[in-house]
């Protein structure tokens, strides 16, 4: 693929601008459409992230390369950054193509752009897939620019002409900077290049291992994230919420006294509580406290872990093998609630005037939350700006803008400009979660060969922004997938397959719909799916009298993960002797045009579960984790491999310790003491990760280690206790905390900070 | 509506503010100074962590009123001038190990990480696995095992 690059041409726009400006086609529709298989399993050739690209083709020479006076290079990505470097990876595309040095290279976070249309979308782990050509056309087109642009005033062929960390030389000693023909080089009028790319063989910054460009200001604490915005008069407000899930306001009791604590200024109805505003977030706190509010029921009062389980099974397609004449094996997995939130809480400025409102906030589809909250608003859309911030994590959760629409709803209220943070029991309690789901599994089996495998994959409806949505619907006659799905069945026919030879197969998706506040978390369906999957190959194997590294040798079908595989079997050391009580698990993912092994070691002997730390979930240890992931291209190998810690870390809490305790129509959990994310007492002190490219284009990397490493957990406890989980999180059982009171929504600060 | 004043990264200040609001919201609302991130507001994440007089503590359960006037408060704005450079070492280690991702995060685990230090040098021994186990700074985004490997090489600097 990488090397078709070398002899195509690709197509940009010199811009009519005082400095030189390329704009990009934002996809190449080549790619996209010749991807459109008629596989019984979509995933593998067509996937999510094929279906962004696809649905990101019409719209053309949007996005642009801006060379400015002083030689540096401005580029507005339209995607969200939310740690999993993208701007990194753009820099690096401007830099390599444009032969700068990677510090010249700018990226920001464009605006929302209603003409990009479904194109401002980050999810499904397709950025980097979806612009690593648009970008590189743009760049390599400006940098063409500049040469002719020095050829023309030298009086030289461009061909005469080489260019080094953004300086053009001539033989006879010429030289000139981008600086210095950054305005000879603009163009007056649009008028079209083409190009050719470098070959991959030519890269000296893509492909090789940099930091991220934002990584001074992060250690600095200078990084600008929504939470550090100052708007003026954008002041401090919160939201006193109700005791169960979507609850409503019936009355509040006294807005006067709360009006009159110190720093309150105003406090206001609106959809989802009652809104105070106050110069610090303290005081937001104690006033929303104070507040003495009538509630109605929410949207699944009533509703607990045990409640929704029984309507998931009862929800349960049905198998369609009976296994009569053959061998077989039926298992059956629970997966709780579990939470998107990232570490810096929902937030959004919103200044809302009379005719005309701005918006702050980290957004992964802004423009259907600009198109939302203009409707919200009563305002035509270009009455609307809505700026993209710097988010602290996503992980999902922006793909909604519930946040910003109800900072909106509030400036609107008050007519004042607010600055909207939900409260860290918020976001566990009334943000959206994971939902719960089941996934049911029959394999059959007769003489050493596999001859059918079902999954039925049961949920509580998952909501998808409306940008995917909206890209579904519009791009749904190119789909490789027959007949009238519903838009979930389709993102899960899109993002699951199976990589096994395991005869008839068959994957299949149900929803309930039940009203929670849900959404994609990172990796959407296939930590569970995999995981489920996985256990189920290692039971068979204990069927089969063979151990889970020659079962899978056995049925493996697709080379890419066969290398993965038999690559982790010898860098893991499958197979070392290990003491009672601690064993490996292995487990592997095909997705976003990737493949991933993940191969750990659990201690789960006494001693090691039972080692006390005040406050926290203890239990089995990962002591020794390694991932080794085939992207295709790795653009930074060193971001890649951070993609993968992360990754592991999120699949480790899923098998062990992370969920949501459902009771009563809300959430028990309420802080980081009760939401048992990884922290360092569980991370694995051995972490690997090897990274096997084998060429190609880039994949997405930022959800891909999820499913397996939640997989090779589940499968190592499983050897190591010799109980095979049927219910995830293993720890879900034990209530491992006091919960905080569902009313006042938010917990009061302690005050006994400096004691310890 | 009192008045409160301490050191901070250096400088005196002064502040008129109620005596409970939480140090956290007087520096980041009123002061605006924003390295010293909100997680939770409950002494649980620990992504507000700052040095009182050296000493590791989370501004977000600590009342204004706690703090007396003499008290030094560094914030990760004012950690590289406490050893008179550009970076403090363990901020150098980080970029090192390209340890933020989102980043978030990681001015807490930084300020934990130099009070880690200082306080195992104290007590006259290295920093061991069970001294990182014990840290309990979130990183929603999973960069603990750069963390470790940047607080190791970060401390044989300091
Ligand atoms: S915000 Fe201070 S510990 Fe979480
Ligand atoms: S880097 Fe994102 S929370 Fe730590």
């Amino acid at each position: 693929m990488a090397e078709d690059l070398r002899r195509r041409r690709f197509l940009a726009y010199l811009l009519a601008a005082p400095t030189l400006a390329v704009a990009v086609q934002w996809i190449d529709p080549q790619r996209a459409d010749a991807a459109v298989p008629t596989l019984p399993q979509p995933e593998e050739i067509f996937d999510l992230g094929d279906l962004q690209n696809l649905a990101a083709a019409p719209t053309a020479n949007l996005v642009s390369v801006q060379v400015n006076r002083d030689g540096s290079v401005a580029f507005a990505v339209p995607r969200a950054e939310v740690g999993q470097g993208i701007t990194t990876a753009v820099a690096m595309m401007v830099a390599e193509e444009m032969d700068l040095p990677l510090d010249k290279v700018t990226v920001t976070l464009a605006d929302a752009r209603p003409e990009l249309l479904m194109n401002q979308l980050t999810g499904g782990s397709n950025s980097v897939r979806s612009i690593y050509t648009p970008v590189r056309t743009a760049a390599a087109v400006a940098r063409q620019r500049l040469v002719a642009t020095a050829a023309k005033q030298w009086g030289v062929k461009d061909s005469e002409l080489t260019t080094r960390d953004g300086v053009i030389s001539h033989a006879s000693g010429r030289t000139a900077t981008y600086a210095s023909l950054a305005v000879a080089a603009a163009s007056s009028k649009v008028e079209a290049a083409t190009v050719q790319l470098k070959s991959t063989s030519d890269f000296t910054v893509l492909g090789t291992p940099q930091n991220r460009i934002d990584a001074r200001e992060a250690v600095m604490g200078r990084k600008t994230f929504g939470m550090d915005m100052q708007v003026p008069n954008a002041k401090p407000t919160m939201v006193r919420r109700p005791p169960t899930i979507n609850g409503t306001v019936r009355s509040v009791n006294n807005k006067a006294a709360v009006l009159a604590m110190p720093g309150v200024t105003d406090v206001a109805v609106v959809s989802r509580g009652v809104a105070v505003r106050a110069d610090t977030f303290g005081q937001c706190i104690d006033g929303l406290r104070a507040l003495d509010v009538s509630w109605g029921p929410g949207t699944v009062d009533g509703e607990s872990d045990e409640t929704v389980l029984a309507k998931l099974k009862a929800a349960e397609l049905p198998m369609l093998v009976p296994g009569l004449l053959t061998e077989v094996l039926d298992a059956e997995f629970t997966f709780a609630f579990a939470s998107n939130s990232p570490l810096e809480p929902d937030n959004a400025i919103a200044d809302v005037r009379k005719d005309s409102a701005e918006i702050w906030s980290s957004l992964k589809v802004p423009i259907v939350a600009q198109e939302n909250i203009a409707a919200q608003l009563g305002l035509p859309i270009g009455a609307v700006k809505v700026h993209v911030a710097q988010g602290g994590g996503s992980f999902g959760r922006h793909l909604f803008h519930d946040v910003a629409a109800e900072a909106a709803e509030i400036s609107q209220k008050v007519g004042k400009p607010v600055k909207l943070m939900w409260s860290r029991t918020d976001d566990f309690r009334q943000g959206r979660t994971h939902p719960m789901c089941t996934s049911r599994i029959r394999v059959t089996h007769a003489l050493g060969n596999v001859i059918s495998y079902e999954q039925r994959h049961t949920s509580v409806q998952t909501e998808f922004s409306h940008g995917l949505g909206e890209m579904l619907t519009s791009f749904a006659a190119k789909l490789p997938i027959a007949g009238n799905l519903s838009f979930a069945e389709s993102i899960f026919l899109l993002t699951q397959s199976s990589p096994y030879n395991f005869g008839v197969t068959t994957q299949l998706l149900n929803e309930i719909p039940l009203k929670f506040n849900t959404g994609s978390m990172r990796n959407i369906y296939s930590p569970n799916v995999v995981t489920a999957q996985e256990l189920v190959v290692d039971r068979l194997a204990a069927k089969m009298g063979k151990d889970p590294v020659s079962m899978r040798r056995s049925f493996l079908r697709d080379n890419r993960l066969k290398a993965v595989f038999e690559k982790a079997v010898t860098e893991g050391q499958w197979g070392r002797a290990l003491p009672q009580g601690v064993a490996q698990g292995i487990a592997v993912h095909a997705e976003y045009q990737a493949a991933v092994c993940c191969l750990v070691e659990i201690d789960c002997r006494p001693e090691t579960v039972d080692r006390p730390v005040t406050d926290g979930v203890t239990g089995p240890r990962v002591t020794k984790a390694l991932i080794v992931v085939d992207p295709g291209f790795a653009i930074n190998p060193r971001g890649l491999e951070a993609q993968m810690i992360g990754g592991m870390n999120d699949g480790i809490a899923m098998a062990l310790t992370s969920s949501l305790h459902m009771r009563d129509g809300i959430p028990l959990e309420g802080s980081w003491d009760n939401y048992f994310y990884t922290r360092q007492w569980n991370t694995p002190l051995d972490m690997r990760v090897v990274i096997a490219p084998s060429g190609g284009t880039p994949s997405g990397a930022g959800e891909l280690a999820v499913a397996p490493s939640m997989a090779a957990v589940a499968c190592a406890y499983a050897r190591a206790t010799g109980t095979a989980p049927t219910y995830f999180p293993i720890n879900h059982g034990t209530l491992g905390f006091e919960p905080y009171p569902t009313e006042p929504s938010t917990p009061p600060s302690p005050v006994n900070g400096l004691d310890s | 509506m009192s008045s409160h004043t301490f050191v901070l990264n250096g400088e005196r200040v002064t502040v008129e503010v109620a005596d409970d609001v939480r140090l956290l919201w007087v520096l980041r609302d009123l002061l605006g100074v924003t390295g010293p991130k909100y997680g939770c507001g409950l002494n649980v994440c620990k992504s507000c962590t700052s040095h009182i007089n050296g000493k590791a503590f989370n501004p977000c359960s600590v009342p204004v009123s706690a703090i007396k006037a003499d008290d030094e408060i560094t914030t990760i704005e004012g950690l590289p001038a406490t050893v008179g450079q550009e970076l403090h070492p363990m901020q150098e280690a980080w970029l090192e190990q390209d340890v933020a991702q989102c980043g978030y995060c990681q001015p807490g685990q930084i300020m934990t990480a130099v009070a880690l230090v200082h306080r195992v040098r104290a007590e006259g021994r290295a920093i061991t696995d069970a001294d990182l186990d014990q840290i309990r700074n979130i990183c929603r985004c999973g960069t603990y095992s750069r963390i470790r490997t940047a607080i190791r090489s970060g401390a044989a600097k300091m």
